[in-house]
């Protein structure tokens, strides 16, 4: 799914002229960009919240040569998604792919 | 910031919009994500970043305060992984569209 793809099934299923949709939903990623970038989280019930991390700078080696290097100190973005759309995962949609792993557990 | 706020801010720049409809359609784009999550699809959002649902067997965990053995059923998790513009601005890091080749 694509932004362009969620703007299409606004304007289809919920009655909003494509303008409006197209809008809406530029205005919002444009506006939740703009919140993490000053470093305030966003929370989204019913999805989940995106929270801005700092981390210390921390020695790291350069795995080709060995040398040792500084990994410098940054922020970064995480992303925890709520109970209800873990929940949704897992009760809706195709309930047959549940069984079916496409990754070791251990990842 | 929260989703009530999110709503807020939308609203501001679409004065011919009641509070209403911004809802309306903010809580549309939330649900159609997880719709299209629920159904086993991909999300990508160009500057913001993807979406994915990995699946997870099932195994044999424990309590960790009894050491009791448990079975863990298999499960699907969602996964989000920053686009490369929103990764850089979170950083404070110059962005410019112009020279980014990928996402």
């Amino acid at each position: 799914m694509t932004k362009a793809e969620i703007i299409t099934r606004i304007y289809e299923k919920v009655g909003f002229s494509k303008k409006d949709a197209t809008d809406v939903v530029e205005a919002t990623f444009d506006i939740i960009k703009g919140c993490l970038e000053k470093g305030d989280k966003v929370k989204i019930s019913g999805f989940g919240n995106f929270v801005v991390n700092t981390k210390r700078p921390r020695k790291g080696r350069n795995p080709q040569t060995g040398d040792e290097i500084i990994i410098d100190g940054r922020k970064v973005l995480t992303f925890k998604a709520s109970q209800i759309m873990k929940k949704s995962l897992n009760t809706m949609g195709s309930s047959s792919a549940i069984g079916a792993p496409d990754a070791p557990a251990s990842e | 910031m929260t989703k009530r706020d999110l709503i807020d801010e939308v609203n501001k720049r679409f004065p011919h919009l009641s509070r209403r409809d911004s809802e309306v359609i903010i809580n549309a784009i939330f649900d159609s994500m997880v719709d299209a999550l629920a159904g086993g699809d991909r999300i990508e959002i160009r500057g913001f970043g993807s979406f994915v649902v990995k699946n997870r067997r099932a195994r044999q965990g424990r309590n960790p305060k009894s050491g009791a053995l448990v079975s863990v059923a298999a499960k699907r998790v969602p996964f989000f992984k920053v686009g490369k513009e929103l990764r850089l601005r979170v950083d404070g890091k110059p962005y410019d569209p112009d020279l980014d080749g990928e996402d």
